[in-house]
C-alpha cells in the first residue's frame, strides 16, 4: 500500500505574512496538481454604496477588468486567454473579493495582472457603456427569472429599506443605469486599497517564490482613503409575518423563498446553528424538509434550507420550486418544520449523523485547490485562526441538542416568518 | 496521468481502475450503457426516472438509511443521466468505499420500485421537468434538438415529453430496469487513494457473484443526413431575444472531433472556466452590442450530435442583425480558415482545462467511464494529444465539413410579452 501523506492546512504547512502595507499572504503548496488558484478579498463590497446607486460595487468590480493604464481590455484578455488562464474582481455584500487560476508555471502573470486591475484601472468609457449595456440586459432577464425575483423579494420584506441587506448586489435597472463614470472612479479611489487585503495562494509553486512575486506587485500599494472599521448592521427584528407574491407569466413552477435573518459568520452559535439547519434542510435527501416536501408530498424536486453566513445577519432561509397549486401546501409544511426546530430538540440519532457528516467530510471539501483555498481564505477572513481545520472536529462534536434548539430559536420565530413566491 | 488498468469480471463487467493519491478519497462509478438515446416513443424520460427510484432503495439497503449512511461518512454521491449513459457515483474517505461497492452492487438487481414510490417520484420528476421549463432557454433548446433529429433519439429531451411522465407505469420502469441494469452491460470505474489489486479483489468480492443477464438489444435509429437548413421559431413570454445555431456534428470517437473542438475553443471559448472575451464571435457580437454573452460546444457523444452556440442577445437587437453576424464569421473561417496564433493559443487552453478537470477524482472516474462506453477508456488519454496534433488544415476541413448551413437548425427564441 503506498504511503498516504494528506496534511489538512494548519500553521504547520500554512506560509503566512502580512507585508508592511497589511496584505497578508498565505501560501500553501500542493504539488499533487498541475495548477495554481488564487483567490483573496478586501473590505468594500454593497455595504459601502448609496441607496440610488446600488450595485455600483458589482460595476466597478467588474469595470477594472475593461481597462488599465497599462493595458487596454482587449490585451488584458488576451493575455489571460492566451495562457489559459481566468481572473475575475467581484464585489460581495461586505468586501471586494478576486479569484485567478492558471497553470501553475503562469502564477506570476496571474499576480502581476491582478496587480493591474486592482490597482490601475482607467475605467474606459466606451467599455464602461458596454458592460452596462451587458448588466442591464442581465437584470431585464432576471426580471423573468422566478428564483431571483423569489430571492429578491424576500431581502426587500425581510430586512427594512436602508438596510445593507435590503438589495441585491447586482443593484436595479433604474440604479444600474444612473452609476456614472465619477462614481466608478470614487468607489475605486476610496475602498481599493491594501488595508486588511489577504491574498491567497494554493498550488503547485513554492511558497517563497510565491510570496516574492506578490511583494514585487503590491507591497508600494498604499490608500490612506480606505476605511478601518467594517460595517456591522444590526439584524431585523420582524414583528409580523410578511408575505409577498410576484406574478410572472408563463411559469410553470413558483418560487418560494422563506425564513429569517441568521447568524453572522463570527456568532458564538454559528457552528451550532450550520448543525441546526443540517438536520432541518440538508442532511440526507435536504434534510426534514426534503423529507416532507419531496419524499413523502412529491411536490417539489429541490427543497432545502441553508444558512448564509458571511461578515452580516445573511439569511437563514429554506428554498423550494413548487406547482403553482402547491405554494400553500408547501409554505405550511416549511413553517411546521421551522416550528419544529425550535419547539424540539432534533434527537439525539440526527445529531450525531450531523456531527459525523460535517467532521467526516472535511477530506472532500479539501480535494481540490479551490476547496483548500476556500478553507483559508475563510479562516483568515473570520479570524478563525489557521488551526480551525485541526480544531474542527472538537467543535463540532462539543455541538448538544440544547445547543442545537438554542440556535435555532435564536434566529427561527415561525410566527413571524417571511414568506416569498414568484411565479405564475 | 498514472496508469489506468481495464479488467473484465467474469460476469462480463467492465472495471477501469487509477490510483490516483493526492487525496485520501475514493470515487466509484458505475455506468450502465442505456441512455435516453435508447427510448421509444412512449417512454421518453424511462431511463433518468429509473434513476430516480434507484435512490428508493432496496430491502437491504432502504432509501432512509442510503441517504443517511453517505452523509454519515462524510461522503457524496448521486447521479446522471445523459443520452448515452445512465451512471451512479459516490465519493467517500478511501478508507470507507466499501459502502459504496456494496450499495451499487444490491441495486444493480435488487431495487424495489414500489408502486407508491413510483407516484410519488412521478410528481418530483415533473417538477424537476418545470423548473427546466420556467427558463426560456430551455424550450428553444427542446425545439432545437427536436428539429435536428427527425429519427435518432436524440430527438426527445433527457427528462422526457411530459405525456410520458404523466402515463409511464412502474411496470415500464421495472422493465427498464431489469432490461439494462447488470453486470455484462455495466462499467464500474475506480479512481483515488488505493491499490489496484487489492481495490481489484474487493470490487470481485462484491459484483462477480452477480448472474451475467441477457444483454439487451437497444433500440437506436441513425439520424439520415440533414437535407437543407431547419428553422424553429418559440413565442415564451421572456424579456429577452436569444438565437440557437447548431450544427450536425460526429461523434467523439471520429477524427474531426476533435478538429472541432480546436474551431470551437477559437470561436466561443475552451470552456472550463477559462473567458472567451478573445474569440471571434465575442469579437463580432459582444464588441458590437449585438449580444451581452456568447456560449457553444459540443459534447463527447456516441453517435453523431450537435454543436451549438447559443447568443444572448441585447436589449433592442434582433435574432436577424445577431445572425447576420454570426454568419460573417463562420463564412470568413469557411473562407481564410484559422490562424496559426490562434491554434497555438487553443492548445495552451485545452492543456489548461484538461489539466483543471482532472484534479477531481469524480471528474477523472466520469470521463473514463463514458469514453469507455462509446469504445475504450484511451481516449481519455489519448485527448491532450489527439489536440495537440490537431492542425489549421484539418480545422479547415471540419469547418467546411461540417460548418453549413444545410446541416444547421437555427433557433430563434423571440419574446411573446413580458411580465405583467
Amino acid at each position: 500500500m503506498p504511503t498516504l501523506s494528506h496534511s489538512i492546512p494548519s500553521s504547520e504547512n500554512i506560509v503566512r505574512h502580512t507585508l508592511d502595507n497589511g496584505i497578508t499572504v498565505l501560501v500553501y503548496e500542493n504539488p499533487a496538481v498541475q495548477s495554481v488558484v488564487l483567490t483573496g478579498e478586501f473590505a468594500g463590497g454593497a455595504v459601502y454604496e448609496r441607496a440610488d446607486r446600488r450595485g455600483l460595487a458589482t460595476m466597478t468590480a467588474g469595470a477594472v477588468m475593461r481597462g488599465t493604464q497599462n493595458r487596454s481590455f482587449e490585451a488584458l484578455s488576451d493575455q489571460l486567454e492566451s495562457i489559459g488562464a481566468d481572473l475575475e474582481v467581484e464585489a460581495n455584500r461586505y468586501s471586494v473579493g478576486f479569484d485567478g487560476k492558471g497553470l501553475a508555471e503562469d502564477l506570476p502573470v496571474l499576480v502581476e495582472l491582478l496587480a493591474d486591475v486592482l490597482r490601475y484601472p482607467t475605467f474606459p468609457e466606451a467599455q464602461i457603456e458596454r458592460l452596462r449595456g451587458e448588466t442591464l440586459t442581465v437584470l431585464n432577464y432576471y426580471q423573468q427569472d422566478t428564483s431571483y425575483l423569489a430571492g429578491r423579494g424576500f431581502v426587500e420584506a425581510l430586512y427594512p429599506e436602508g438596510h445593507p441587506h435590503h438589495a441585491t448586489t447586482m443593484g436595479t435597472l433604474e440604479s444600474v443605469a444612473a452609476i456614472t463614470l465619477d462614481d466608478l472612479h470614487d468607489y475605486h479611489r476610496k475602498l481599493f486599497g491594501p488595508k486588511q487585503m489577504h491574498l491567497v495562494i494554493v498550488g503547485n509553486i513554492k511558497a517563497a517564490e510565491a510570496l516574492e512575486v506578490v511583494r514585487g506587485w503590491f507591497s508600494d500599494w498604499s490608500n490612506p482613503d480606505q476605511p478601518s472599521i467594517l460595517p456591522s448592521p444590526a439584524a431585523p427584528v420582524p414583528t409580523t409575518p410578511k408575505r409577498v407574491h410576484r406574478h410572472v407569466a408563463g411559469k410553470s413552477q413558483s418560487d418560494i423563498v422563506m425564513g429569517f435573518a441568521g447568524p453572522a459568520r463570527h456568532e458564538a452559535d454559528y457552528i451550532p446553528a450550520v448543525l441546526a439547519n443540517s438536520v432541518l434542510g440538508e442532511f440526507g435527501m435536504m434534510g426534514r424538509i426534503g423529507d416532507v416536501v419531496r419524499e413523502e408530498k412529491g411536490l417539489a424536486y429541490h427543497s432545502r434550507s441553508s444558512i448564509e453566513g458571511g461578515h452580516g445577519p445573511g439569511a437563514w432561509a429554506a428554498y423550494a420550486g413548487v406547482s403553482p397549486d402547491d405554494v400553500e401546501e408547501a409554505v405550511e409544511a416549511i413553517v411546521e418544520e421551522f416550528r419544529r426546530i425550535v419547539e424540539e430538540p432534533v434527537t439525539a440519532e440526527e445529531l450525531e449523523d450531523v456531527k459525523l457528516n460535517y467532521v467526516g467530510g472535511l477530506p472532500l471539501r479539501l480535494e481540490s485547490n479551490e476547496g483548500i483555498a476556500a478553507s483559508i481564505a475563510r479562516m483568515e477572513s473570520y479570524q478563525l485562526g489557521l488551526d480551525y481545520l485541526l480544531n474542527y472536529p472538537e467543535m463540532i462534536q462539543a455541538c448538544t441538542l440544547e445547543s442545537l434548539q438554542q440556535a435555532a430559536a435564536h434566529y427561527i420565530n415561525p410566527a413571524v416568518v417571511t414568506v416569498s413566491v414568484a411565479g405564475a | 496521468m498514472s496508469e489506468i488498468t481495464k479488467h473484465t469480471l467474469a460476469n462480463g463487467m467492465t472495471v477501469l481502475l487509477q490510483e490516483v493519491h493526492s487525496a485520501p478519497l475514493i470515487t466509484w462509478v458505475v455506468l450502465y450503457r442505456v441512455g435516453s438515446r435508447n427510448e421509444r416513443t412512449g417512454q421518453t424520460g424511462v431511463s433518468h426516472w429509473v434513476e430516480h427510484m434507484m435512490f428508493k432503495g432496496t430491502e437491504k439497503y432502504p432509501a432512509s438509511i442510503l441517504d443517511r449512511e453517505i452523509d454519515r461518512l462524510g461522503g457524496e454521491w448521486n447521479a446522471f443521466t445523459s443520452y448515452d449513459y445512465t451512471a451512479y457515483y459516490e465519493k467517500l474517505p478511501a478508507d470507507k468505499i466499501d459502502f459504496a461497492l456494496d450499495l451499487e452492487a444490491d441495486r444493480m438487481v435488487n431495487a424495489t420500485f414500489e408502486k407508491s414510490e413510483v407516484e410519488s417520484e412521478r410528481t418530483v420528476i415533473i417538477s424537476e421537468r418545470q423548473g427546466s421549463e420556467n427558463y426560456p432557454l430551455y424550450w428553444l433548446g427542446e425545439e432545437v434538438n427536436a428539429a435536428a433529429f427527425r429519427v435518432h433519439g436524440y430527438h426527445h429531451s433527457i427528462i422526457g415529453d411530459l405525456t410520458d411522465l404523466q402515463t409511464m407505469t412502474r411496470d415500464d420502469l421495472y422493465g427498464h430496469y431489469r432490461a439494462h441494469y447488470m453486470p455484462n452491460n455495466a462499467i464500474g470505474v475506480a479512481v483515488g487513494a488505493f491499490d489496484t489489486s487489492e481495490m481489484l479483489k474487493k470490487i470481485r468480492e462484491y459484483y462477480e457473484t452477480i448472474p451475467a443477464g441477457t444483454l439487451p438489444k437497444l433500440f437506436s435509429r441513425p439520424e439520415p443526413a440533414q437535407q437543407g437548413e431547419r428553422r424553429v421559431t418559440v413565442n415564451r413570454p421572456s424579456n429577452n431575444a436569444f438565437v440557437e445555431i447548431s450544427y450536425h456534428v460526429p461523434p467523439a470517437t471520429h477524427r474531426d472531433w476533435f478538429a472541432v473542438k480546436m474551431l470551437d475553443s477559437i470561436l466561443t471559448g475552451p470552456g472550463g472556466g477559462i473567458g472567451n472575451n478573445t474569440t471571434r464571435l465575442y469579437k463580432a457580437l459582444v464588441e458590437s452590442e449585438i449580444a451581452a454573452s456568447i456560449s457553444g460546444g459540443q459534447s463527447d457523444s456516441l453517435d453523431p450530435f450537435l454543436y451549438s452556440i447559443t447568443l444572448f442577445l441585447r436589449d433592442g437587437r434582433t435574432p436577424q442583425e445577431a445572425e447576420a453576424a454570426f454568419d460573417a464569421v463562420i463564412a470568413r473561417v469557411l473562407d481564410e480558415g484559422v490562424t496559426e496564433a490562434e491554434l497555438a493559443r487553443a492548445k495552451k487552453q485545452v492543456r489548461a482545462a484538461y489539466a483543471y478537470s482532472m484534479e477531481r477524482s469524480s471528474s477523472q472516474a466520469f470521463a473514463l467511464a463514458r469514453a469507455e462506453n462509446r469504445d475504450s477508456f484511451k481516449w481519455v488519454v489519448d485527448y491532450p494529444h489527439r489536440l495537440e496534433a490537431v492542425t489549421l488544415d484539418e480545422i479547415l476541413d471540419a469547418a467546411r465539413r461540417y460548418l453549413r448551413a444545410s446541416n444547421r437548425v437555427v433557433g430563434h427564441l423571440i419574446p411573446s410579452g413580458g411580465q405583467e
